[in-house]
Formats: C-alpha cells, structure tokens, sequence
C-alpha cells in the first residue's frame, strides 16, 4: 500500500489514474480508516490531499462561499460567513460524529462516501449546493443530488476527485435548517435526515423552497414535489401536511438494524414540518 | 443506632489508581507485551447452528509466519457434570466448548479454530484458509420459540433438570425451578383485585470499554504465566487448569488493571486458547478481541419472557404473587434463572407467592454475569405490575410500596428470614426526596421502582506489609473494578490510625497472595474488605508487640490509638507514645519484618435494597423517550468512599437506561448478530443522561466490622421498569417489550391514538 500527498490537484488526478481504479483519497480518514482496519477497503495507493491548499480553504465569493472538499467540520463550524448564511447545513455537518471526528471529516468525504444517511449531504442539497470536480478531463460541476449513485457509489470517474462545494447566496428573507432522527442524541446514525432552506417575502409567504431528504432511498435526494407544497403558503398546516406526504411519498427505504419502512416513513413526514418551521424562523429574523 | 464517627471510612479521597488513569500510563490488558510475541487469532463460526463434519488446518499451517494451529482436538473433552473451577461450579463439557466448538458451531461467533503468527496480518490469512466443512442445520433464537415443540435442538444430551419423566424427551430446557410461599389458592381468595400480564427482555451486553486481552507465556518445563484483563485471576487460574489438563501451581495469572467487566469478565474466552497455542508455537501468544468478536462471541445478559400475576385487596395489601420466567442462556445452560427467581418479588413482604423459572437455550452467545444477573429482568415483569396494581387499586405508586415493602422479620420466598435490612429506609428517602416532592411538568411522567440483590460473601485473602518507614503495602487478590482498592485503604487507615496516603494498596497475582474468589456478587468491599481489616489487625498486634519488647511490658499493657502504640494505663509506665514508623524503623531489632495476613470465609453478606425515580418527556410524534431526572436512592450498609459510592449507582443507571430504551442484539434471518459495534448496539452518550442524583441510605451490616453491604448491582435492577412506568405516566401506554426504542414507542402511541378514534 503506497501513501502519497500531492500538493497540486493535477499530482493528485494523476495518482489516482496511475492507481487504476485502486487508489482512495484520503481526506480526515473518518470513513476510510475505519473500512481499512475492518478489511472493508485495500488500496494499492491512498492520496492525501489535505496538502492541497485548494481543499482546504473556505473562501467568500461574491455569488457565494466555496468550501474545500478537504475541510473539516469543526472549521465550517467556526466560521462566521458560513454560519450566518447556511446555519443549517452547519447544524448538520456538526452532527456528524464526536469533537475529534469533527476535526477531521470533512464536507467533501461525507459526500464521496455516499451513505444515504449522510447529515450534511441533505442540507447541501436544501441549500442548492454545486459540488466542483477536478480530473483527466479538467473540471466539471454538477449539483449534490446528483453526485451519490448508489450506497457507497458516485459518479466519480477514474482520476476525479471533488475540490470544492459552492454554496449560493441566499436571496434576502431566507433560512435553513436541518433534523434528523437518531435513538441516542449523537454518536448515531440518521434513521431519517431533512435539510429545508426556503426564501420568504415580506408578508411571510414562501416563495421558494427546497427540501433534501437522506437515509430513507439508495441515496439523499432532492423531493421537489416537498418544496413545491411550501411555496405559496404561510405554512399553515395544510401546506406543511401537503409537503409531510411528499416526503413520505418519496421514501424508499429498507427494514435494516437501523430502522423499519414504516418508521422511517412515518418520521420523514414528521422531520419536514418541524425542518420547515425552523427554517421559515431563521427567515424571517 | 448510634452513629459512629470515622477518621477515613466516608471521606471522599483521591483514588490510588487515578493518577495512572488519567495520564495513560495504566496498563490494560492488551497493554501488556513480551518479546518475541505473536499474534493469536480466534476463526469464528458464522452459522448459527451447524455440525462441524472436518476442520482442515493444513493451508494454515503451511502459510510461512504461522506458529501454531489449534482446534478443539488440543484440548481434552471433559465429562458432562458440575465441577469447580476457581470455587465456581461449571460443567466443563460446556465450557471447553464455549471456549472452542468441537462436534457443533452453536452461535454466529462461536470459536472454531486459532492461529498464532508473527503479525495480525499474516494471522489473518491463516484463518482465512482453515477450511472447515459445515453442516448447516436450523437455528432457533428467541426463549420462547426455542421451548416450543418442534423447535431445533442444540444438545442431544441435554433433559430437563427437576422435571419427572424428562429423561427421554430432547429439549431446549436445562433446568425447572420453583420456589413457594404460603398457599396461592387462599391468596387469589383474598385479592379484590389481580392483575395478569406478559413482559419481555431482550439480552444486553455488559458493554465494557475493554475488550477481552490476554498474553501468555509457557516454559518447556509446563510453567504458564498469564497476563489478562479478568475480574477474578484465580478463577482463570482455575478454568485453564481444568481445560487444560494442568495443575493450578504451575499457572501463575496476572490481572491487569480492568476497563469494566460488569460481571462479563468472570469467565475465560481466549485465556485458555494463548496459553495452548503458545505451548504449541514455544513462544508468548496474545490474543486481544476486537469489538466485533466481543459482541459476537462474548458472554451479554440472559434475557427473559415471563407472565406476572399479582393480587392484592381493595386497600392495597398484596397478597398473592404469581411468576414464570424462562431465561435464555444462550448456547449451554446456566441463565441466572435463580436469581431472577430469587429476586422477583425480595422487595416485599407477601403472604403468598409462587415462582417458576426455565433455564432455556439457544442459538446465542453463552451468557454471563451482568451487575444482579437475572434480578432486573424479574425487576422489568414484576415492577411493571406493580404499577399496573397501582393504577387499577387509585394508588401512589410510592405507597403501595411501602405499604408491601419488606421489612426486618419478613420471610422471603427463597427461605431466608430478612434481618436490619434497608427497604423502608430507602423507600422512606425516595418519598422524602426534593425529586418526589417536586410537581411534574405538562407532557411529563413519572416512574417509581425497587431492586434487590442478595450480595454475597466468600473467600478472601488479603496482607499488610509494613515498610521500614512505616508505609503499608496493602495486598488483596481482588481485581478493582468499582472502588475497592482505595475502599480497602481507607478502612486500613481507619484501623491503623495513619494517613490514607500512607497505604499503598495492590491488586497481586495468583502467586503472589492467597486465593481470593473473583470480583462479583459486590462482596470485594465487604468480603476483601474483612479481610484486610483481619490482616491490619494482626499487624497491630505485631506492632503493639514490639513495642511492648521495647517497653519491657507486657503486650496487653500496650494499645494502638490514633497510629502510635500506647501505654494502657497510667499504672503500665510512663512512655511516650511510639508511632508506626518509629515501630518499623526498629523492626530488625525487635523481631524482623511487621506483617499481618488474613484469610476467611466472609459470612453475613448484608442484602441491598434500592428505589429509583425518574421523569421522562416523550416525543409523541417520533417516540423518542428523554431523562429528563433520575434520582437513585439506596441503602448500601456503610459507604467506605462515597463517590464510589455515587458512582455505582450513576453507573447502573446509565446501564439500565440504555437497556431500558435502546439496547438490544439485531440478528438477520440466519441468526447472524448484525449490530457488533457501538454504533448500532446503542448504549447511551453522555447527552442522552440527565443528572443522575444519588441518595445513600446507611443502615449498616453489622455482620462488617465497618457495615458494608454490596452496592454495584441493585442500581441496574430499577431503571428498566421504572423508565416503563415513567413512560406509562407520560402517554397511557404501558410498555411490555424491551427495548422501549422509539420505532416501538412511536408504534405503540399511533396504536394507542387509532383505537381512541375508533372509540370515539
């Protein structure tokens, strides 16, 4: 097993090529140490990329805040630009895992491990989150929701890897916010995850809204159909119960040791009225 | 009853083990190293039930880097009775095959073969090329499904102990047990009001941080040291000699210090195995387990169904209690069924009482000790009912306790006639307690239970080495798994009248001090603890001797106050008082070294009784249950050290409430164990507890020269039941099935919320 930690993007593309299809990045090794010790996964190379200064910067644009595919947590959670604009997937993105994980997995692992129960990956989909790519064929960007495949599978290609996750600008009167259900309060696994960012006008009206939901399908995902009940209302009850269904109409999930169908969908319903009403607070403050 | 005044016994000191601790330098079971030692690893069965037709070795053993194979063919079969081991009576048919399958893999995780090798790596690959030829055959898992008819057998020879005619019929249950009281059928006349009910548990485990570690080295002339995590050394002394063939002198067994047994380390796992792989390989063996093979192959709590029924009149005297519990052992027989048995209804004074428990196995890890083994699944039935009565009678919950507790001069149901035992005090203190006194908040409710646990005595060995500067050396042969060392050396500072930072006390090796029975039954504070203060006597005694020599008395004309030995009298001589070290300094001189040993049989264990109370909020909408206050009240006879104390009681109540809402074993279809790690075998987190408010109750043992009673086990009886009762008080319903996990909870209210609609 070769270690390397390249300092370009292209030095780090090129291990990854030059591994054929055998090569791991390594970002805070929360995940990938774990299936190393467990016999899960055996590279021939693992790729070091926190030397890459590129991944590990947050840096404020004028049309939004870029994140490092390689930065950890517990930096996101400690930065004030992040946490005045997108509290929410910072409240996910600090679920994951105790103090130590926290300053080490980052935004960009959660997303290449591809579990369906990922926190932060549901709110980075509420909040229209666009994941950079970097590869043979040069850069390419595409949205969160479309980046997992499968348990554990992307569209990465060979010799890809993220640089970054591109966070809009909210338009003014917006929030987000995000839940999950977890048995213990932390060191858990979501049996549910909801991430909801909506904009509100000035009489309280959503005008846009965008629900992600994880742990209850193959992958998070985007339930258009969820955000699409909110906008227009005051959500009132009958909207909120309207986008509860579309939720729980979205769920396709398993019966395994970490929750049944029907609680699972039971709890997606729940989650969106609650992630919804925290959100449109955080809008309208 | 008087109070006594302390010096040292109830002072809160710092532990002597803590410095150690807190900068990483103890040393755990797999801390320990030799030169030129290898890896041991254990190849598990991953059948929950299969014959074992071959076990082909020879890939293994060709592999460059491996030392040694073995299988059950190392070790001796051994004949199907109970024999002792370490003073523990077991069948060791059953233990060398929990140690290692011979004719049956009998749990997903059961040992089937182990190789040494140079590194884990290359261990690894020879156990990936044992082939080992398995006849599947169908398993069964839960207790109740494996009494059934027609269900898998897992023993040919297994018939049903104290059951006439049950010589010829195959079965699953080891063993029926009963105990009676008074006459049913006159209390079931008397009772205006009976209440009938089935509850469940599920298994837990100990959930120890450490994992099971040993090393072991052999010499060529049969002498076997071992290094290993255990809670009692002499019984792994004990069990390996047995397994192997061996004589009990030539194993000398270290144990290191412990990170947590709860009872799960009073038995051997991979002991046995190192010590015969390194026999084989010539070299030291370690085997440390990994999470996933402590959950797979290491012993969790017997789970039990059973159906309670209790009567009671219209004013709320019990007066008929009913029980039949079967308890699931896992693979070989010996679920605490006794205790459970014993247990059930101990906290209370009733007139009538019938008891019948079932030792049923199945396709799961055989079980071990866990704090009061078999008391809080007969907690979880009984308390529950209890409650229900409660609420059927218009009663406090608090009260009908009281009303029923047991008290001095109450005959239990298991023979013994109680004596100065604690229950009212502690119920007392629960009522009185700022927690019962102070109003719920809207959405919330509140649960009450009890628990007992007998305590228990036995063999003890303990010394006192005084140092020629007048420091004690204080040896026990007790592993320190909740307090004892520094409970130990307080009573010894109590006894020597010197400082407790004067005591060093020690946890010695098989060889090293007499035998000691293991650490369990919370006897280590009261039994090891007779013990030393026996062996600091003697010491004084030596002590005063000396003294007396250097006086030219006699040694009655000599006492010991306050660390100096002293004149009697005024009429004995004028004599400055001669302190410890002054004594020691000049022991040379006036005899040799000043020790003083015990050993006994520890008699009078004093039975412990507890009360807990907790609020809980429930999320009606997800189930999610929260603590939101939990106050722990219990009579513990004399607290030595007190945050030790308060600590075995916080302890067993984060245990009970995580076996209350969330733990439980999940196995797939082929009965293999899917939650082998902590993050899906849910025990609680810190954030998942409130502050958990100890109250101790001292009604002293006076069977103790200090009163000790047991504390570490009744904590864990109470939280199951009186979590359930919280719950029952929050939302109506009444909980039957543990775990009480939100998916059931939430189930359970949206029930609860239909069949309202369909009432209205």
């Amino acid at each position: 097993m070769r270690y390397v930690a390249p300092s370009t993007l292209e030095e780090a593309s090129a291990f990854l090529v030059d591994a054929n299809g055998n090569g791991r990045v390594l970002a805070g090794g929360t995940d990938l140490l774990v299936q190393l010790r467990a016999g899960m996964a055996n590279p021939d190379t693992i790729v070091d990329v926190k030397h890459i200064d590129e991944l590990m910067t947050i840096k404020e644009e004028a049309d939004g805040i870029r994140i490092g595919a390689a930065v950890c947590g517990q930096a996101m959670g400690e930065h004030a630009g992040l946490n005045n604009t997108w509290p929410g997937l910072v409240e996910a993105t600090e679920l994951i895992g105790s103090t130590q994980v926290q300053g080490r997995a980052s935004a960009g692992g959660n997303l290449c491990n591809a579990s369906p129960a990922a926190d932060s990956v549901p709110a980075m989909i509420a909040a229209g989150a666009m994941i950079s790519v970097y590869g043979p064929d040069g850069h390419r960007e595409l949205a969160v929701e479309n980046f997992a495949t499968a348990p554990g599978k992307t569209n990465l290609k060979e010799g890809e890897l993220i640089t970054s996750i591109k966070l809009p600008k909210p338009a003014e009167h917006s929030g987000d916010a995000y839940l999950r259900m977890t048995p213990r309060t932390e060191m858990d696994i979501a049996i549910v995850g909801l991430g909801v960012a909506l904009t509100l006008d000035s009489e309280g009206t959503v005008t846009a809204a965008r629900v992600g939901l994880g742990a209850v399908a193959p992958t998070a995902m985007l339930v258009k159909e969820a955000g699409d009940a909110l906008v227009g209302s005051k959500l009132d009850d009958e909207a909120l119960e309207r986008a509860a269904e579309a939720c729980r109409k979205a769920c396709n999930p398993i019966n395994d040791k970490r929750g049944t169908i029907e609680y699972r969908t039971k709890i997606a319903g729940v989650l969106l009225k609650r992630v919804a009403k925290i959100a449109a607070e955080r809008a309208g403050s | 009853m008087a109070e006594k005044t302390y010096k040292w016994v109830g002072t809160r000191q710092p532990r002597p083990d803590g410095a150690d601790k807190v900068t990483g330098r103890a040393r755990f079971g797999a801390d320990f190293d030799m030169p030129g030692q290898l890896v041991g690893k254990v190849l598990r069965s991953p059948h929950a039930h299969a014959n074992i037709r071959s076990i082909d070795t020879s890939k293994a053993e060709a592999l460059p880097g491996v030392k040694a194979v073995m299988t059950s063919a190392d070790m001796p079969d051994m004949p199907d009775e109970m024999a002792p081991a370490g003073e523990v009576m077991v069948n060791l048919r059953d233990v060398t095959r929990n140690v290692m399958a011979r004719e049956k893999a009998l749990y997903d995780g059961h040992a089937v073969a182990a190789v040494a090798a140079t590194t884990e790596a290359i261990a690894r690959q020879a156990l990936a090329l044992i082939e080992v030829d398995y006849e599947v055959l169908p398993h069964v898992i839960d207790v109740d499904q494996a009494v059934a008819e027609g269900a898998p057998i897992l023993h040919e020879n297994l018939r049903t102990k104290n059951v006439d005619g049950a010589e010829d019929t195959l079965t699953n249950v080891a063993a029926r047990i009963q105990f009676t009281k008074g006459d049913m059928d006159s209390g079931w006349s008397q009772a205006d009001v009976v209440i009938e009910h089935a509850f469940t548990t599920k298994p837990v485990h100990q959930g120890y941080i450490e994992p099971h570690a040993a090393v072991a080295s052999t010499t060529e002339d049969g002498q076997v040291q071992l290094w290993c995590s255990t809670q009692g050394q002499f019984n792994v002394r004990g069990y390996c000699a047995k397994l192997l063939g061996m004589e009990t002198s030539q194993i000398r067994v270290t144990p290191s210090e412990i990170g947590g047994g709860f009872g799960g380390k009073t038995v051997v796992y991979g002991e046995p195995l190192a010590i015969k792989l390194s026999q084989k390989a010539g070299k030291p063996v370690k085997i440390v387990m990994t999470r996933e093979e402590v959950f797979r192959g290491s012993g969790p709590t017997a789970a039990g169904a059973m159906d309670v029924k209790l009567g009671a009149t219209k004013d709320g005297r019990i007066v008929a209690a009913d029980l039949n519990i079967r308890m699931q052992a896992g693979a070989f027989p010996g679920a605490p069924v006794g205790p459970a048995c014993m247990c059930s209804f101990a906290c209370y004074d009733i007139d009538n009482i019938n008891v019948v428990g079932f030792d049923v196995v199945s396709n799961r890890p055989k079980v071990a000790a866990y704090r009061a083994p078999g008391s809080p699944v007969a907690a979880w039935g009984v308390e529950s009912a209890i409650n229900m009565l409660a609420e059927k009678l218009g009663m406090d919950q608090l009260e009908l306790r009281i009303k029923n507790a047991a008290r001095e001069g109450t005959k239990t149901h298991y023979g013994p006639t109680f004596k100065d035992i604690g229950m009212a005090a502690t119920l007392d203190a629960a009522k009185n307690s700022p927690h019962y006194q102070t109003p719920l908040k809207p959405g919330q409710g509140r649960g009450v239970a009890v628990g007992f646990w007998f305590n228990i005595g036995m063999d003890s060995s303990a010394a006192c080495h005084v140092g020629e500067d007048g420091t004690v050396t204080l040896i026990s042969g007790s592993p320190d798994i909740g307090g004892s060392r520094a409970s130990l050396a307080l009573m010894a500072a109590e006894e020597l009248g010197v400082d407790y930072q004067k005591i060093r006390p020690i946890v010695a090796d098989t060889a090293s001090i007499g035998f000691n029975f293991l650490t369990g039954g919370s006897r280590v504070t009261f039994a090891t603890g007779m013990a030393v203060v026996q062996a600091v006597r003697e010491a004084i005694d030596e002590l005063r001797a000396r003294a007396a020599k250097l006086w030219e008395v006699d040694v009655e004309a000599v006492i010991w106050e306050d660390g100096c030995a002293k004149p009697a009298g005024s009429n004995v001589g004028d004599f400055e008082p001669l302190s410890l070290a002054e004594i020691a300094v000049n022991a040379g001189k006036t005899g040799g070294p000043i020790n003083g040993h015990a050993q006994l049989n520890a008699q009078g264990a004093g039975p412990g009784f507890g009360a807990q109370i907790y609020d809980v909020s429930v999320d009606q909408d997800t189930g999610h249950v929260t603590v939101d206050r939990c106050t722990v009240v219990q009579d513990v006879g004399t607290a030595i050290h007190p945050d030790y104390v308060e600590g075995q009681l916080q302890g067993g109540v984060v245990q009970g409430i995580g076996w209350a809402l969330n733990e439980e074993y999940i196995y797939n279809d082929k009965g293999q164990l899917e939650n082998t790690g902590f993050l899906d075998y849910r025990m609680p987190v810190a954030s998942d507890l409130p502050m958990i408010e100890p109250i101790i109750v001292e009604v002293p043992n006076p069977n103790h020269p200090y009163g000790v009673r047991g504390v570490g086990e009744v904590p864990i009886v109470p939280p199951m039941a009186a979590i359930g009762n919280a719950i029952a008080g929050a939302t109506g319903i009444r909980m039957t099935d543990l775990p009480m996990s939100p998916p059931k909870l939430s189930a359970a209210i949206d029930a609860a919320r239909v069949s309202e609609a369909a009432d209205d």
